[in-house]
Formats: structure tokens, C-alpha cells, sequence
């Protein structure tokens, strides 16, 4: 099993103006979202919160059954749905597709589902052009990057690096202002969208009894993407799927405020299949393509599967505090922060990701701001447990395992317990004041690592059950 | 009305931190109710329930449901351990049902030390007196699983000569976390610094909180920061005189 | 077909992780969570006008038809605008002011007069209060791409169709797809703060949201 990624962690943790400009991001989502719940809305938006966990439970119980109503009633509507079991089945049809209608040119929007194939990484194979519309995901296209953060891919880069990537990569004038380089990228990216001959975009919901998806957004490129181009291809994974159009409300109330502390984004677009006889533009074919992926094994732990609730608001990102520290690149998968560490071994298994789990000090922040209440501190721990079986069985955590069979029998056997006072005859000194020091041979292991960084408190002369018994026997010489 | 409590001093205070123990003792009588001390306990089993190893921490909690079985309170001076208690043992014994049924009947007896202050001995000032300007962390198992937060701060305000400033990051981890302070050393030393810097910001001249390994966190940080700032659990600070 | 194989394969995984080995109909689903509050007009049009304006938008209230007009015409003087061919914008006497294009009805000749015009002038169909939003769903009358492709969108809509929230026209329109291949809401200006996380405005969508309750 996979060693802990600790370099990079240091590495980032050492880089002050990118831990500075996660840290402060991170941070103003956080006043963002508060600001979004005001007190008056308190109550409504807990009852949102369980609203949303009802019906998610509710239409992932019974999946088969939308899934089959959202196809008849996509088909009723002109589109089709296409069904994928893995990354390589989205690719290949996507690129088939786009081949067949002789497509040059793709215009995708963002969409966490085709990072996680990555999409463009095929079409490009193909000669297809391939160009990310999402101001933050086109900045980091340019830059070969990969995102770091759910809503806001570009949160760690600066408006003089992005000066030098457009000057470089569009041949610009160098413009150090952020409104002038949006400016470029509009211009520059409004011919790609009037020319494509494709466009893809992700899916926030599925709405199974519509055969209609949801797509929101605040720049405009999703529009563009599912409105200009003469074909549309959406992409979701299964989990998406709603009941019903009057269920989607409850879903936007949360997740814009949950996101971006937005009540509603800019633009909230509820789409049905390709253009109507009659309606004068949008695309003359629509495909939605659903992926599996993974998903349904997680659909088969009845005690695992609210991991699959998660409607991508990065939420629990935000309020993170070790995410607020070491930021998304550090984590394996396209999915970082606590939703990243439960789904991430859950879709890949424990053999690389079995730490994902444990980088958490268990704070719960992410539980308590998880819209649609995922029990996310619960998955760790249940995780953890399974982690530690996995590194048991593989001979990983001899060691560890030893430690805690002895810390569990000297804690089942009071008088060992109270006997063990080996802690004092190391660190002994005198009763007050913390030490810094250790006795070098000692200096190892646990011990060594939280001395980097803290002092360790010097353990008293006398432990409490000492001082006690001298307490009950003042009290009973006073009476 | 005032009874009899059993103190559940928790591992950690029982080797390190003693006084803490024996501060919420003072207190307790202080306040009327008289204090025993089941000598058998050790520990509630977090550590290893933390780690993932929930088949050597059954046997700490089921050593901690004997200890406790006949008592009238017990009461905790550590959030955390309070809520392994109340909240994690069903997890440890799921499928278990005798051992939930223990849990069960022991549950509303486990009380965190300030919330039993408020609500069972129904006291605020407890006659205090503490002439520090103070500042108050919010431990995270107290503040999210337990939900305290108001009432140590209720409690601080009546002691006599103390001053409460909030630090701008109350409510954000410490960055302790068990295992993870050392498995994660870099991260959590991380953590642990943003706190510091809060801390110094308010000029406070003690950090409280309910639980001590946040606090031996924090001391650790600030001592090896050079700051002047002391440590102090809630109990001790209500303890003074 | 092709596919059938995959879907089928895909289904049956997912009734044996559910434990629905048959398929079926399932439970009721919950009930749909929409509350309607009772809000007199003039106070939806207080907020719907806060609210847009806090998005740096505009919104207005016209008294007539007449001052719709001139209204418009004050906002795109000297400057060229593409009317969507909404009966309600030729009823109100939009499409015949000056500097004013209409009539598209093929897709790429649309784009091309987009590309050049600083103006979109659209009807909505609905107008929501609590978020200073517009909802506009695509017909033969209204095309989808004059609400984005312009700098400056103008809209017009009758005030009567000023509601409380997304939760009433859920409750109007349970299913908007039975009308429509896209309903659009609209609340504000185009934005992005993806650059050090520095609001700005007129990304891809307009810059500028001019709302005028009729």
C-alpha cells in the first residue's frame, strides 16, 4: 500500500502565497455561504437539508425506475440517452460521434464527470480540438494544469501568471488586469463557441420524469455550449437523477448558497432534448450520456451509499481545515476535499487511497455544512476501519496493530494501567513547565513528529488518582 | 436536588494534566454535589476507535459501561470524550444489542463537565475569580457533535475579574485530531500555527478550552512560538479563587 | 440496438445493489417541498427590483406600454439591438424603434446580426422577486441565443407575471418541459471571479441586465 504523499503536503505547505491564496479563498466562500443563511432562513434551509436527503435516498433506492421513465421520456423528447460503464465507453462514443459528424472543433463546459474521463485527453488523440469554455478550467487548459477546487479552478493562480500564459499561449499583449484578460478570453472563445461543431457540457441534475437536465452557471459558457453548436452532449454520472421537475427547487436553493453563498447562480437552464419544431436555435441533436464508472458498486453498501447524494457544491472543501491547508492538487482524484478522501477509495480501492481517509482530525465542519447531509465524519471513520483491515491483512501494520492490542490490554487491566508511569521515567523533569526535549533514543516515531512542530507537556510527578487519594485523606482528616 | 457525581477524569488528564481533574472536583463540591472517583477507569477507547481499530477499542468501552454501570452521573471534562460516549458507542456496538442496551441506559447519564454545570446543577456563577483577559477555543467534538458552544462562555462571563474576547477562529480545529496531529504532523503544525496567530491577535492572555488535548496542542505551539500565553481547561479557570 | 446490451447490463446491476430484483414502480416518492407565500405586487416588485440591483442589473417599472417604449428607446439610443420576434415586444411597439432588427428566424442569420448589434431585447415569460430573476423559455417567438449573445439584454414582462420565487413557478410550470426544450433563468449579468477571485462582469452573457415590468 501507497506511502503518504508527505513531499508534496510540505511542498505546499511551504509555498506561502499559494497556501496564502487557498487559505483566503477558501475563506471568503466560507463568509459567503454564511452570509447566504441568515438567521431568518436558518430553520427553511434545514428542512431544504432534509428535503434534498429525502429525495436523493428516495430516487437512489429505486434508480432502475427513473432511470428507465427518464429514457422514455428523454426519447418522447427528441433526445437520447446513452448508457456507459467506464471512462473508455463515455470517450469512444463522444468521439465516434463527433467523428461521424465530422466535428473539428468540441466547446465543453465544466463538468467534474468528463475530468474524471478524461474527455479532451481523447478527442485529442482523434485531431479534435478540444477547448475548456469555463474562464477558470480555460485558464488552466492553457496552462496544462489541473484544477484545484470543484467551483474554483484557477484559485491558485495569480493575474501576472495568467499575464504571461495568455501573452504566450494566444499571442496577446501582456494585460495584467483581470477585467481586460476576461475580455480577451471572451473574445477569443465567443468564435469558438459560433464555430463548433459540438458542444459538451456536464449536468447538475437528471430529472428522470422530464427528460430534462439541469445545468448551472455564472459566466454564460454553458448556454453557449448546449445552445450554439448544432449538436449537444451532456454528461453525467447515474447518481444525478431527481424525480421530478418540482423537485429541482429544494436543489437550487442549497446549492448556490452552499457553493458560492449565491442565492441562485446567473443562469439556471433546464433542458429537454434538442430544439423544437418551431424554435428558432438551439441544437438539432441532444445525447446524454450516463456513467456507471464505479458508481453502482457504491450503490450496493447500503451504509456507504449517501456518498453518492453529493451534488458537487465543494462546500465541505471550503470549511476543511486541512483541505484549507494543503489544497486540492494534493489529493489523487479529480475530487479533493472530504468528499474526495470518502469517494476517492470507494471507486479506486484502498491500495493507494487508504490515507485519504485518515487526513482528517475529525472536526466535522464537513458534516455540518454538507447540504444535502451526507454523514461525512461517519464515512471516514467507517473507512478508517476499513483501511486498517487492508493494511492489517496485507502485513502493513504489524507494528501499529502491536501498539494497539498493548494500549487495549493495559487499559482493560487498571492496575497495569495505573502502573504505567514509563512516560515519567523518560520525560521526568520537574512538575512544571513543557518539554522540548527527549531523550534521543526516543526521539522516533509518534514522539519525533510531534516534536517538529510543538512542545510535549512534561507529565506531573504525581498522576491524578495520586493526588486524589491525598485529597480524600485531607478531606477526611477535616472531618 | 444536589447529589452524587462520579468523575470520569479521561486518560489523558489522569496521566498529564491532573490538576484539571481535581479543579472540576473543587468545583463540583463547591457547587453542592458530592464527588467520587471509581478507580478502576482508564480510558473511553477513542484513540483506537479514531485509528479505525474498533476491535481493540470495544473492550476499552466495555471495560468503561462496567466502571460507570452503577453510577448516578458521570461527568467529563472533555468534550470529545464525552461524545465518544454518547455518540460513537452505538457505532462501536452495532449489531451488539446487549451491549447497546448498556449503552443505552448509561448514555444520559454521561454529562461534559460544563454542560452539567448548566443543566443538572443548574448553576452559572460558580464563585469564581480569574483576572485574566481571556480568549475561548471551540474544541470540535463539543462544538458540532455535542453542540457547545454558548455555555462555557455563559460561565466564563460570570467569573469575577475575567475579560472574554473571541479570536477571529474559534470554531476551526486546532488541528490535534489524535493520530493525525503525528501521522499528519505537517499539516496539523500548520493548523496549529493559524490558531496561534488568532490567539496572539486577541492579546488574551490565557487560551480556555473544554478539552485538554486541544489544549496540549495548543500549549505545545505556543510554547514552541515563545509566546507568554498560558493554557487553562474551563474547570480550572472556575476552580480559582 | 446498440447499447441495449450495456444498459441492460448497468440496470441489472443496479437492482441487485438495491435489493429490487424485479424492477417495479416504487414507494411514493416525498412530497415535492414548494411554499408560495402571499406577497401584495408592489412589494414583489420592491424586492425583485433590490435584488436585480444588487446583481448590478436594472430594473424598472414601465406603466404602460407607451412608457415601455420609450423607455427602450432612451436605453439603446444610438446603438443597434435584435428584437426576439415575442408578440408582446410587436404589442408593445418594440420591433418598430429605431436601431431595432427583428424578424430572425434562421439560426445562423441570427448569430451573424448578433455578432454585430451591442443589444438583445427579449420578452420573459416570468419574472421572479425574491432573486431579481427572468425566466425565458424558448419558442417560436423567442429565440434562445438574444438573451446571451449581446452585452446589453433588455426584457420586458408584464408585471402580473412577477412571482414570489422558484418555488411558484415549480408550482406553475410542474414541468416546464412539457413546454419548452429550454427554460432559462436568468438572475443578473454574466460574472466570474476566477481570477484571483475578483468579480467580473460580461464573461460569455451580457454584462448589462436591463428588466422592465410592464
Amino acid at each position: 500500500m501507497k506511502p503518504i504523499p508527505v513531499e508534496s503536503i510540505q511542498k505546499t505547505l511551504s509555498n506561502d502565497p499559494l497556501g496564502e491564496a487557498i487559505y483566503a479563498s477558501t475563506g471568503r466562500l466560507m463568509a459567503k455561504r454564511a452570509a447566504a443563511i441568515p438567521d431568518h432562513l436558518r430553520e427553511d434551509f434545514e428542512q431544504w437539508r432534509e428535503q434534498a436527503n429525502r429525495i436523493k435516498r428516495h430516487t437512489l433506492e429505486n434508480l432502475d425506475y427513473y432511470l428507465e421513465l427518464l429514457e422514455e421520456r428523454l426519447r418522447a423528447r427528441g433526445g437520447r440517452l446513452v448508457y456507459a460503464r467506464d471512462e473508455a465507453e463515455v470517450a469512444r462514443f463522444i468521439t465516434r460521434l463527433a467523428k461521424e459528424k465530422g466535428v473539428r472543433l468540441v466547446v465543453k463546459s465544466k463538468s467534474m464527470t468528463t475530468e474524471e474521463i478524461h474527455l479532451n485527453e481523447w478527442l485529442e488523440k482523434e485531431g479534435i480540438e478540444t477547448v475548456e469554455t469555463d474562464l477558470g478550467e480555460y485558464i488552466i487548459q492553457l496552462a496544462g494544469e489541473r484544477p484545484s477546487h470543484i467551483v474554483a479552478p484557477a484559485l491558485h493562480k495569480t493575474r501576472y501568471e495568467i499575464a504571461d500564459l495568455f501573452r504566450e499561449k494566444l499571442a496577446v499583449e501582456r494585460e495584467e488586469e483581470p477585467e481586460r484578460q476576461t475580455l480577451i478570453a471572451r473574445r477569443v472563445l465567443r468564435e469558438k463557441f459560433l464555430s463548433a461543431g459540438l458542444g459538451v457540457t456536464g449536468a447538475n441534475f437528471v430529472v428522470a420524469e422530464s427528460g430534462a437536465i439541469v445545468v448551472i452557471e455564472n459566466e454564460g459558457n454553458a448556454r453557449l455550449c448546449s445552445s450554439a453548436p448544432p449538436v449537444h452532449i451532456a454528461v453525467a454520472g447515474i447518481e444525478k437523477l431527481v424525480p421530478r421537475a418540482q423537485d429541482v427547487a429544494v436543489f437550487l436553493k442549497l446549492l448556490g448558497r452552499s457553493a458560492t453563498g449565491q442565492p441562485l447562480t446567473v443562469y439556471t437552464s433546464f433542458l429537454s432534448g434538442p430544439r423544437r419544431d418551431g424554435e428558432i436555435d438551439g441544437p438539432q441533436e441532444f445525447y446524454l450520456v450516463l456513467l456507471d464508472g464505479g458508481r453502482t458498486k457504491i450503490l450496493g453498501e447500503p451504509s456507504r451509499r449517501e456518498s453518492l447524494y453529493c451534488i458537487r457544491c465543494g462546500a465541505c472543501l471550503n470549511h476543511c481545515p486541512v483541505y484549507r491547508k494543503i489544497g486540492g492538487h494534493n489529493y489523487p482524484w479529480v475530487y479533493s476535499g472530504p468528499i474526495g478522501a470518502i469517494i476517492t477509495p470507494q471507486f479506486h480501492g484502498m491500495e493507494k487511497d487508504w490515507w485519504l481517509p485518515f487526513a482528517s482530525s475529525l472536526c466535522g465542519a464537513c458534516g455540518e455544512v454538507c447540504p444535502v447531509k451526507i454523514d461525512i465524519p461517519r464515512l471516514l471513520l467507517e473507512l478508517r476501519v476499513e483501511a486498517v483491515r487492508e493494511k492489517i491483512r496485507s502485513g502493513e501494520a504489524r507494528l501499529e496493530h502491536l501498539a494497539f492490542r498493548l494500549w487495549a490490554w493495559v487499559m482493560t487491566h487498571p492496575r497495569a494501567y495505573e502502573a504505567a508511569g514509563l512516560f515519567n521515567l523518560v520525560l521526568r523533569d520537574d512538575e512544571t513547565g513543557w518539554k522540548g526535549q527527549v531523550p534521543g533514543p526516543f526521539r522516533t516515531g509518534p514522539l519525533k513528529e510531534w516534536l517538529r512542530f510543538r512542545n510535549l507537556p512534561a507529565p506531573p510527578a504525581k498522576k491524578f488518582r495520586d493526588l486524589w487519594a491525598a485529597r480524600q485523606q485531607r478531606e477526611a482528616l477535616k472531618e | 436536588m444536589a447529589g452524587r457525581v462520579s468523575l470520569f477524569v479521561t486518560c489523558i488528564v489522569d496521566q498529564l494534566f491532573p490538576r484539571v481533574g481535581l479543579a472540576m472536583a473543587d468545583v463540583l463540591e463547591r457547587v453542592g454535589w458530592e464527588v467520587d472517583f471509581p478507580r478502576a477507569q482508564t480510558c473511553c477507547g477513542q484513540p483506537a476507535f479514531n485509528s479505525g481499530y474498533w476491535d481493540e477499542a470495544r473492550p476499552v468501552a466495555r471495560h468503561f459501561l462496567k466502571v460507570f454501570a452503577g453510577a448516578e452521573y458521570v461527568v467529563v471534562p472533555s468534550g470529545s470524550c464525552t461524545s465518544m460516549i454518547t455518540h460513537h458507542f452505538e457505532q462501536l456496538f452495532a449489531g451488539d444489542r446487549a451491549a447497546l442496551s448498556e449503552v443505552e441506559a448509561l448514555r444520559p447519564r454521561v454529562w461534559e463537565f460544563s454542560r452539567f454545570l448548566l443543566e443538572v446543577a443548574g448553576v452559572e456563577d460558580v464563585g469564581a475569580r480569574f483576572e485574566k483577559v481571556v480568549t475561548y477555543h471551540d474544541s470540535c467534538h463539543a462544538l458540532r457533535e455535542l453542540r457547545i458552544k454558548e455555555g462555557p462562555r455563559r460561565l466564563l462571563r460570570h467569573v469575577r475579574g475575567l475579560e472574554l474576547r473571541e479570536m477571529d477562529t474559534a470554531e476551526e480545529c486546532c488541528g490535534f485530531g489524535g493520530t493525525f496531529s503525528v501521522k499528519f504532523a505537517d499539516v496539523s503544525g500548520a493548523m496549529a500555527a493559524t490558531k496561534i496567530d488568532s490567539i496572539l491577535r486577541t492579546g488574551a492572555e490565557a487560551v480556555v478550552s473544554i478539552d485538554s488535548s486541544c489544549l496540549m496542542q495548543i500549549r505545545g505551539a505556543l510554547e514552541r512560538r515563545g509566546a507568554a500565553v498560558e493554557t487553562r481547561h474551563l474547570a480550572e479557570v472556575l476552580a480559582a479563587q | 440496438m446498440p447499447g441495449d446490451d450495456v444498459r441492460d447490463e448497468i440496470l441489472a446491476k443496479i437492482r441487485a445493489a438495491t435489493g429490487r430484483p424485479s424492477g417495479g414502480p416504487p414507494p411514493q416518492p416525498p412530497k415535492p417541498l414548494l411554499t408560495v407565500p402571499e406577497v401584495p405586487l408592489e412589494e414583489r416588485i420592491e424586492q425583485f427590483s433590490a435584488a436585480l440591483e444588487k446583481l448590478s442589473g436594472k430594473a424598472h417599472v414601465a406603466e404602460s406600454a407607451e412608457a415601455a417604449r420609450a423607455l427602450v428607446e432612451e436605453l439603446i439610443t444610438g446603438r443597434s439591438a435584435i428584437a426576439s420576434n415575442s408578440p408582446l415586444l410587436r404589442e408593445y411597439g418594440i420591433t418598430s424603434l429605431t436601431g431595432v432588427f427583428t424578424g430572425y428566424t434562421d439560426a445562423a442569420e441570427l448569430k451573424e446580426a448578433c455578432a454585430s448589434a451591442d443589444v438583445g431585447i427579449t420578452g420573459a415569460d416570468y419574472a421572479l422577486a425574491d432573486t431579481g430573476s427572468l425566466v425565458t423559455l424558448s419558442a417560436p417567438g423567442e429565440a434562445r441565443l438574444i438573451s446571451l449573445l449581446l452585452p446589453v439584454h433588455i426584457a420586458l414582462v408584464p408585471k402580473q407575471r412577477l412571482l414570489t420565487g422558484l418555488d411558484e413557478l415549480f408550482t406553475l410550470l410542474p414541468d416546464p418541459a412539457a413546454q419548452t426544450s429550454s427554460m432559462v433563468i436568468i438572475t443578473g449579468p454574466s460574472r466570474t471571479a476566477d481570477i484571483e477571485q475578483i468579480l467580473v462582469k460580461g464573461v460569455h452573457g451580457p454584462r448589462m441586465v436591463h428588466a422592465i415590468l410592464v
